[in-house]
């Protein structure tokens, strides 16, 4: 999947060895205080999972919803634990696809495991950090979600790093079942020499919802990602990605859906800020399978805030028989020079316009979240137009 | 003197043909005047220059306000010391209406008004000005201005392309800040704004970028009304 540009030299990165770290009691709070930039609160909530490099070292799940039958652990003490977790392990995503999945599957470093049992609906979201503390550490993750009948959770992840150069890896499987809804907020901030690879395949059964919604504050060296969706009769998909690229940073981001079942809604969404000498492809591929009654819609934005940065908008649409609609738009450009003016004319700086336009632009997706959980996501957009 | 305008001249960017040629205007604090004129005269023009747009090119003469000329203050340091305008035709701006308010009135340490006064309650949770009509936007336009407070007003026909309820409710807006003790250059370009307030000041009509008439408000619109600008162009008044 790694176009020349975007290349990793995988080998150059410590995998370790598997340690016995004892979960703490209090996470200290240096991490705590970087958590908290994208949008992870480990002294509020119900459900935490914290990984520090390859090691879990916090854990919090309320007796109420253990009792519930709700799980949060590593994903390899589920497969230790629970026969059929085995089950939904490499299902939506194959190990054998790329490099990236196949080094995930060698080492196996963790990841987290959430199970929501049928027709229970979580109002307050779970947590999960995978953070970065170890210079030149390889973070390869593996990450199960499963959402059984009816049942409804959001969920934040947040990633992020203190070391200057690491490599992370993140393999998601979702699994969505009958009616049920997982609202999937994830936030990245990191370092300019991180890479990072996530890969994320959900499969979202008759009349399900996904929210998948991707805030990139700083991306890393190279960022390569593009989650996919496979719909079944009645599902609905919904996939932002929101991103500030800088400095040097090759970003390839987007959404992928695969409409398997008739009555199927799904959109992708992809807004890019580019500065500096960074670029950035946004991808976007509906398509379905077979002749279903589907209808998608594809948006790629870009705005570009150097004459040096750069902007690709590869939208994709491919439907067999009458029954789809597909649509999709894309635009890149710069600040409109009458929408800059006419804020300098309201009273603010040329910086505090560009803020408030860029700010704008970054936009899109909240009113798909829950209540509780716009707040923290708006405070990131915030510090995202700020600074630039 | 509140504001004063002396012998002004102005290019567009890029451009070697002067817009305004020597205009000339002063307003006392709680004074209305109406600029008229045809299209293309150099109404809008005036008014982006005294706000500062860049590409507005001032080659001579000068702004003063309150005393101290301000050719050379940015637009926002314009709008700090107390000059607001709502423009005639504003972008649509990928921006919540409701968060704009927030920004004013903490930069202008100012309290919003009420949203109902001007009839905009459905539109501030959109972007601002994405698909309002036009008196949707003409009264949000006014709105905002509203909130800053403003010493000195700058109106750009805020009543082109309104229905009838909108005009009257952008006339109670522009009393205001006559209430307020603000001075107000309203440019309007059919005068049905006019109808609606009680006192203009003066009314000064401008042809190709000077002023050529400037007297009591009822006898200029009625000469308008009536002959048309054509009568000030053969240099009549």
């Amino acid at each position: 999947m790694d176009n020349k540009e975007l290349k990793v030299d995988f080998s150059r990165y410590d995998y370790g060895e598997k340690e016995a770290i004892e979960e703490v009691e209090e996470i200290p709070n240096e991490y705590k205080e970087k958590a908290k930039e994208v949008g992870i609160e480990v002294d509020k909530g119900e459900g935490i999972y914290f990984q520090i490099d390859h090691n879990v070292i916090y854990q919090k799940l309320i007796e109420r919803l253990r009792r519930k039958g709700v799980i949060i652990m590593s994903v390899g003490e589920a497969l230790r634990r629970f026969a059929w977790a085995k089950m939904y392990y490499w299902r939506a995503l194959s190990s054998r696809s790329d490099k990236v999945s196949k080094i995930a599957e060698e080492y196996r470093r963790n990841g987290y495991f959430i199970y929501v049992p049928p027709r229970l609906k979580l109002d307050e979201p779970i947590q999960a950090c995978l953070f970065i503390a170890k210079q030149n550490i390889a973070q390869p993750v593996h990450n199960l979600i499963i959402v059984g009948d009816g049942a409804e959770v959001t969920l934040i992840t947040g990633c992020t790093a203190i070391t200057e150069e690491a490599l992370h890896i993140g393999v998601s499987e979702f699994y969505i079942s009958n009616n049920a809804k997982l609202t999937f907020i994830m936030i990245h901030n990191w370092t300019p020499k991180i890479h990072v690879r996530p890969r994320t395949g959900v499969i979202v059964g008759k009349g399900g919802i996904f929210i998948n919604y991707y805030v990139n504050m700083r991306p890393g060296i190279t960022l390569q990602m593009l989650p996919k969706a496979i719909l079944y009769d009645g599902a609905k998909a919904y996939l932002t990605s929101i991103i500030k690229s800088g400095g040097e940073a090759l970003v390839d981001i987007g959404g992928r859906i695969i409409f398997k079942g008739n009555d199927t809604r799904g959109e992708v969404i992809t807004r890019s800020v580019a500065m500096d000498r960074s670029e950035v492809t946004m991808r976007g591929i509906l398509k379905t399978e077979g002749n279903v009654n589907a209808r998608g819609h594809l948006e790629c934005r870009g705005l570009l805030l150097s004459d040096s940065a750069k902007a690709i908008a590869i939208p994709q649409l491919e439907a067999r028989g009458m029954r789809a609609n597909l649509t999709h738009e894309a635009a890149i450009g710069k600040i409109s020079e009458k929408e800059l003016n006419y804020l300098m004319a309201k009273g603010f700086t040329e910086e505090e316009a560009v803020s408030i336009i860029v700010r704008g632009f970054l936009e899109a997706g909240v009113e798909l979240l829950p209540e509780n959980v716009r707040e923290g996501v708006r405070l990131a957009l915030d510090s995202m137009a700020k600074s630039l | 003197m509140m504001f004063k305008v002396k012998d002004l001249w102005v290019k567009v960017q890029g451009h070697d043909k002067y817009i305004l040629k020597g205009v000339n205007l002063s307003i006392c604090k709680g004074e209305v005047h109406v600029l008229m004129g045809p299209n293309g005269s150099g109404k809008s023009t005036l008014l982006k220059t005294i706000i500062g747009m860049p590409q507005y090119k001032i080659t001579r003469g000068a702004i003063l306000f309150m005393g101290k000329e301000i050719n050379n203050l940015q637009p926002y340091e314009r709008a700090k010391i107390g000059i607001g305008i709502a423009f005639q035709n504003p972008p649509s701006i990928r921006v919540k209406t409701e968060y704009l308010v927030k920004l004013i009135t903490t930069k202008f340490r100012t309290k919003p008004l009420p949203y109902e006064e001007y009839r905009i309650s459905h539109l501030v949770g959109r972007d601002l000005y994405d698909g309002f009509s036009g008196g949707e936007m003409k009264r949000t336009e006014m709105y905002l201005t509203m909130l800053q407070r403003p010493k000195l007003a700058l109106l750009d026909e805020p009543d082109s392309g309104v229905d009838v309820d909108s005009l009257a409710l952008i006339a109670k807006g522009i009393e205001q800040l006559m209430e307020e003790g603000a001075s107000i250059l309203l440019v309007t370009h059919l005068g049905y704004i006019l109808k609606y307030l009680d006192i203009v000041t003066e009314l000064h009509v401008m042809i190709n970028g000077k002023i050529v008439y400037s007297g009591e408000p009822e006898k200029a619109l009625n000469l308008i009304l009536t002959q048309g600008y054509s009568y000030f162009v053969k240099g009549g008044g």
